[in-house]
């Protein structure tokens, strides 16, 4: 019996902590299919329309999916800034790849005189929050004229030290002697990084995109700050004022917004995880 | 920059050294340039902007950084960033660490319950403002679960209350990361050594502080950096949740920042802007440098 408690203790404890994570995704979810006069009844305090508190169903009393069709068919706008997120996001992270995989092959295989010094300076601009250098990226992005356009937001993410860094990490793990093997061999520097490094370093590639879409996704400093016009704002910058009467569709759409996110992080968790861990690792 | 790179370690021959050395640059030119011109010499301008005079042609010495002191807002916003960094880090790696430590132990179900911690890290901002909205609006769940136990409803985003419901927003969102951290840390601890303390006849407890904690020091050093960059990040929630202006208690430094921004406050945010940063280096090296040393003197 008491063997039994203590095993169960650490269970119950982190099954209340997964309720934490849960609850609140589930609210989400269930809201972007309850139907309107529902939504009425129980959140129309929490939605500026009366006094009343809100209440919480398990399950709402009826299930529709008229939000997602008036989502889907009826406004344009959604698709715009879900659009807009698309390409921001993804020529950022591929772009962080083509440059950042080079130069982290140089930092974890190549040696060179002032190679700690620099990758430390990566560290540090990795530390910086954007505020920071948010007057002189724009004063840059300005004089470039990219300043309301999505450049504004790929490029300066495209340069961004952090996937440097975890794919140093990775690409540090593969022995050297297996390059300067096929070095004897003759085989220029380009053809080991191509044939060798990039099949083996895969993983931490992967990682890199990972970490970096997910970052982008959620990116709302950049877009706010480095574009002006409004139709350009991606997803995680676009907050649709909330009424009783859209509010079924806000909700399918912060569940939409959800979507892409947790798919690439139920097909790539592993990847995920290794890219946490690999900054975890001391140089 | 070439003639550091020509002189390397001479360990295949000279032609195969420069070879190499040609390599570097071309590996990493692209990411030089970049880095080079989007953030190092922006960086090196902010500097210089921050003792220079409003038209930026006359040098002005501190100036700059007295009227930044001088600042209401700034001073309020240090105030309120220096709290929640020191609220939000030490709870973030407590629990996180305890529930590492339990999710470790945990052979049935560790899997799914990794995914379910981590979740958080990738739900968009917005949909998380959805649910800050829902749970702690005045007429929100959280009231109506006050309401149940008698409470009169609270309105916990307009209130001094909002830096709690920051701090929750920053734990929920990052625990997951920072347990994953920890198990990592704690796989890498050798269970060799636990046997021999053990045959030693040393307790749980003692296991943990003699052989745990200092084998996780690396693990913390990283989790603190991460948890200190990713404490900025709650400014994304606070900002599309309460705007420019949000209550005094959630003000921040990222506030400042933007508003001054928007103000075209060049000096102003040059000089915060360096501020921030000499303060964030610091705490970094110093942390590293404490940590370092406590490894020597065992």
């Amino acid at each position: 019996m008491k063997a039994n408690r203590k095993r169960l203790l650490p269970l119950a404890i982190l099954f209340l902590l997964a309720l934490v994570v849960w609850l609140p995704l589930w609210t989400l979810l269930t809201g972007a299919l309850t139907p309107t006069s529902e939504i009425k009844e129980r959140l129309s305090g929490v939605l500026g329309a009366s006094e009343g508190l809100a209440q919480w169903r398990f399950l709402p009393d009826r299930i529709t999916f008229r939000h997602v069709v008036e989502l889907l068919l009826d406004t344009p706008e959604f698709f715009r800034v879900f659009w807009n997120s698309c390409i921001q996001v993804f020529p950022a992270v591929a772009g962080q790849v083509l440059v950042g995989a080079p130069a982290a092959w140089a930092f974890s295989q190549l040696r060179f005189r002032g190679r700690k010094t620099l990758f430390r300076l990566y560290i540090v601009l990795m530390i910086l929050p954007f505020q920071v250098t948010m007057a002189s990226s724009y004063i840059v992005l300005s004089d470039l004229s990219l300043i309301d356009t999505p450049w504004a937001i790929i490029l300066p993410s495209m340069f961004s030290a952090f996937p440097v860094f975890i794919m140093t990490k990775f690409f540090a793990g593969i022995p050297r002697e297996m390059m300067e093997a096929a070095r004897m061999d003759g085989a220029n520097e380009w053809a080991i990084f191509l044939r060798i490094g990039l099949p083996l370093g895969l993983p931490g590639i992967l990682s890199a995109a990972l970490l970096g879409f997910v970052e982008g996704w959620n990116a709302v400093e950049q877009p706010v700050t480095f574009l002006k016009t409004a139709s350009l704002l991606p997803l995680s910058a676009f907050l649709p004022a909330t009424t009783v009467e859209n509010a079924g569709v806000t909700f399918v759409c912060a569940v939409i917004a959800l979507l892409p996110a947790v798919l690439i992080f139920l097909f790539g968790q592993q990847y995920l995880e290794q890219g946490i861990v690999a900054s975890g690792i001391k140089e | 920059m070439m003639q550091n790179l020509s002189d390397k370690k001479p360990r295949v021959g000279r032609a195969h050294g420069r070879r190499e050395a040609l390599a570097v640059l071309a590996f990493l030119a692209p990411s030089l340039i970049g880095v080079c011109g989007m953030f190092l010499l922006p960086t090196a301008d902010v500097v210089r902007r921050s003792f220079l005079s409003a038209m930026g042609d006359s040098f002005v010495g501190l100036e700059n950084y007295r009227t930044v002191f001088e600042n209401e807002s700034f001073r309020l916003a240090v105030g309120n960033t220096v709290r929640f960094i020191l609220v939000c880090i030490p709870l973030l790696l407590l629990f996180s660490l305890g529930s590492a430590l339990l999710l470790y132990r945990q052979k049935r179900l560790q899997d799914l319950f990794r995914t379910t911690f981590l979740l958080p890290l990738v739900v968009p901002v917005t949909s998380v403002v959805m649910i800050i909205q829902t749970v702690f609006q005045k007429n929100g769940l959280l009231s109506a679960l006050c309401a149940a136990f008698g409470k009169a409803p609270v309105d916990w985003l307009n209130s001094g209350h909002a830096f709690f419901v920051m701090v929750t927003c920053y734990l929920w969102k990052y625990f997951g990361y920072n347990v994953v951290l920890w198990m990592a840390g704690l796989a890498a601890i050798p269970e060799s050594y636990y046997e021999a303390a053990r045959m030693d006849g040393a307790g749980e407890a003692r296991c943990f502080f003699a052989i745990t904690l200092p084998q996780l020091r690396e693990t913390l050093f990283v989790t603190l950096v991460l948890a200190l960059i990713n404490s900025f990040k709650v400014f994304r929630e606070a900002y599309l949740v309460a705007g420019r202006y949000p209550d005094s208690s959630i003000y921040m430094l990222q506030h400042v920042l933007s508003n001054w921004f928007s103000n075209l406050d060049m000096q102003k945010i040059s000089a915060a802007a360096v501020l921030l940063m000499a303060v964030i280096l610091t705490a970094v090296f110093v942390t590293q440098g404490v940590l370092e040393r406590q490894k020597e003197d065992e």
